[in-house]
């Protein structure tokens, strides 16, 4: 039985700054602290839960009673549930818990505008002469790449061995629909001269098919297992292997069919379509835009793209008719619906989804460029419209000017740069941050510290995602005017104090 | 005459031309007004690519990330 789908994405944008020496890493900080510094939310993430390895060598200190708490890096939790940071040397926002894949698109164009808003904010600080440009990418086009991950939860019932075998399959192939598109090839196999553009952003840099690696030796599928929920029931499986979308629909189609997918997995309802090679057909069908490429199959056959994207659909509306329960938030039929429409408008003529397709929009504006001005493939001017297509700023920015269909409308963006999805704990952790921000000293996914005063931190557990929801807290957020009431209101079954051995003084 | 003038012109007889309605989908109204105007839609990338967009890609580096 397939359970709902959690899901959500995580987004590392690209970032220069142009007319002033300074590190990416120090730029990335700046454009973080640009938005809370605005009091926009709370700068301190608890690293409790994801290190264990805390050292204890330098013995007892009084401000180890604190949570382990980034200090150094900006590292914020904001009112929508999100969590803006610096992650090595790149700016990322990761989307707070969503229950469906339109909720995620609206999250994460909300993530965008943050990230625009804060470069703004930046620019402002670093005056005339030097300029922070940012970039919704995936690659330099030099070799180095940096993700936009997706994380749904699954049932920890399903054999990890039918996920990686399935789940390869559509990874490999929906690539004709979520790829953003690229001019050549980083791939050190592959000459530049074959591929003048291609389908993905990302494909070059996958050279495994499952570990646990996310920045060398890059697997298909990603291993990773931190559920920040009771992990008896779910697995969080981090995707990796997916381009970063200007497209609000790509984004809608990427996230809505890759949980159909997982759902169908789970009910043991996915073809046997098992991709022979994944590591050299994902970069295979990516290089292919006449999405004619043959994917080989442990079965034997040779099937493109297209038709193992349409066998999985068949599969799929098979599956839907005998499921009760939606397990996307009743996206299921509309998801299906595009999906299907735009794998048969590819089929009979790309153009036809180059309102909703970013590889495809974007070819069309490179092809029609090199051909007005007699540019050969790889030119840099083509290469900077490809950058370009991707930059935050609203006036530089192409994918907003080439006729990308609207999906969500700028007010509910504007909404959700500051208001949480009703519907999982981030209402709960959004609003406590909104509502009783100066009493709290850090949060994390799956709890929220408390300091009200007392003796000990107050650590409020929440390790249901499906629980803290707008329908079950709000009526008591609104009955208590403190943190201290909230934490009396939500009694020690929650609420653990945090405590640390007595130093004997 | 400038391509841009020339664009408007082509675009003002456009209007001034009785539509007939095909009954297709907003869908492929769509497509057939992103052919139409891809030639403006170029003279806009001309126009916003930054004259030193060539330089600019050629120095665009970052750090490997996840």
């Amino acid at each position: 039985m397939s359970v709902p789908k959690v899901c959500g994405i995580e987004t590392e944008y690209g970032i220069v700054v142009r007319g002033l020496d300074m590190s990416p890493m120090t730029a990335s900080a700046l454009l973080v602290n640009a938005h809370s510094d605005e009091g926009l939310g709370l700068r301190a993430w608890d690293f409790s839960g994801e290190h264990p390895d805390r050292d204890d060598s330098l013995g007892w200190r009084p401000e180890a009673d604190y949570p382990e708490v980034e200090m150094v890096m900006a590292n914020a939790v904001l009112t929508n549930g999100a969590r803006f940071y610096v992650d090595h040397a790149h700016p990322e926002v990761s989307t707070p818990e969503c229950t469906g894949p339109r909720q995620v698109v609206v999250y994460d164009r909300a993530a965008e505008e943050i990230v625009r808003a804060s470069m703004r904010r930046a620019n402002a600080r670093l005056g005339p002469g030097a300029e922070m440009v940012v970039h919704k990418n995936n690659s330099d086009g030099k070799g180095n790449s940096y993700g936009c991950h997706e994380n749904y939860l699954v049932s920890r019932a399903t054999p990890f061995a039918r996920i990686v075998d399935h789940l390869t399959t559509h990874f490999v192939t929906r690539q004709v629909f979520t790829g953003a598109g690229k001019v050549g090839t980083e791939n050190r196999r592959t000459g530049e001269s074959d591929v003048p553009f291609q389908l993905s952003q990302r494909a070059d840099f996958f050279e495994e098919r499952v570990g646990l690696e996310t920045t060398v030796r890059r697997p298909i599928i990603n291993t990773r297992d931190e559920p920040h929920c009771d992990r008896d029931l779910w697995r969080r499986l981090h995707v990796i292997a997916g381009d970063a979308n200007m497209s609000e629909f790509a984004t809608w189609l990427k996230v809505g069919s890759t949980s159909i997918v997982l759902a169908m997995i789970e009910d043991d309802a996915f073809p046997d379509l098992v991709v022979a090679d994944p590591v050299t057909e994902i970069r295979r069908v990516s290089h292919d835009c006449s999405l004619r490429h043959r994917v080989s199959l442990t079965n034997g056959a040779a099937m493109d793209a297209l038709a193992i994207q349409r066998a999985i659909i068949e599969a799929a509306r098979a599956w839907r008719g005998n499921v009760g329960s939606d397990p996307l938030s009743g996206e299921t039929d509309a998801v299906l619906h595009l999906w299907e429409s735009t794998i048969e408008k590819l089929a009979v003529d790309p153009s036809e989804v180059a309102d909703i397709v970013d590889w495809v929009a974007k070819k069309r504006i490179i092809d029609a460029m090199a051909a007005r001005h007699g540019l050969e493939p790889g030119h840099p001017r083509l290469r900077a419209i490809d950058l370009q297509y991707h930059d935050l700023d609203s006036e530089r920015c192409l994918a907003k000017r080439v006729g990308l269909r609207r999906m969500v409308n700028d007010d509910e963006v504007h909404a959700a740069m500051s208001v949480p999805p009703t519907t999982t704990r981030a209402w709960f952790r959004g609003e406590c941050i909104r509502r009783f921000g100066r009493s709290i000293v850090a949060a994390n996914w799956d709890n929220i510290v408390f300091d009200t005063g007392d003796s000990s931190l107050q650590r409020v557990s929440m390790t249901d995602p499906l629980k803290g929801t707008e329908s079950r807290v709000s009526r008591l957020l609104d009955s208590v005017s403190d943190a201290s009431e909230l934490l009396a209101a939500l009694g020690p079954d929650i609420v653990e104090p945090i405590v640390h051995d007595d130093p004997g003084w | 005459m400038g391509m841009p003038e020339r664009i408007r012109q082509q675009r003002k007889t456009e209007e001034q031309a009785p539509r007939e309605d095909t009954g297709d989908t907003a869908a492929s109204d769509m497509t057939s007004r992103l052919r139409d105007d891809l030639d403006s839609l170029l003279d806009e990338i001309d126009g916003v690519l930054e004259e030193n967009a060539e330089e600019f890609v050629r120095n665009y580096v970052q750090k490997g990330g996840q």
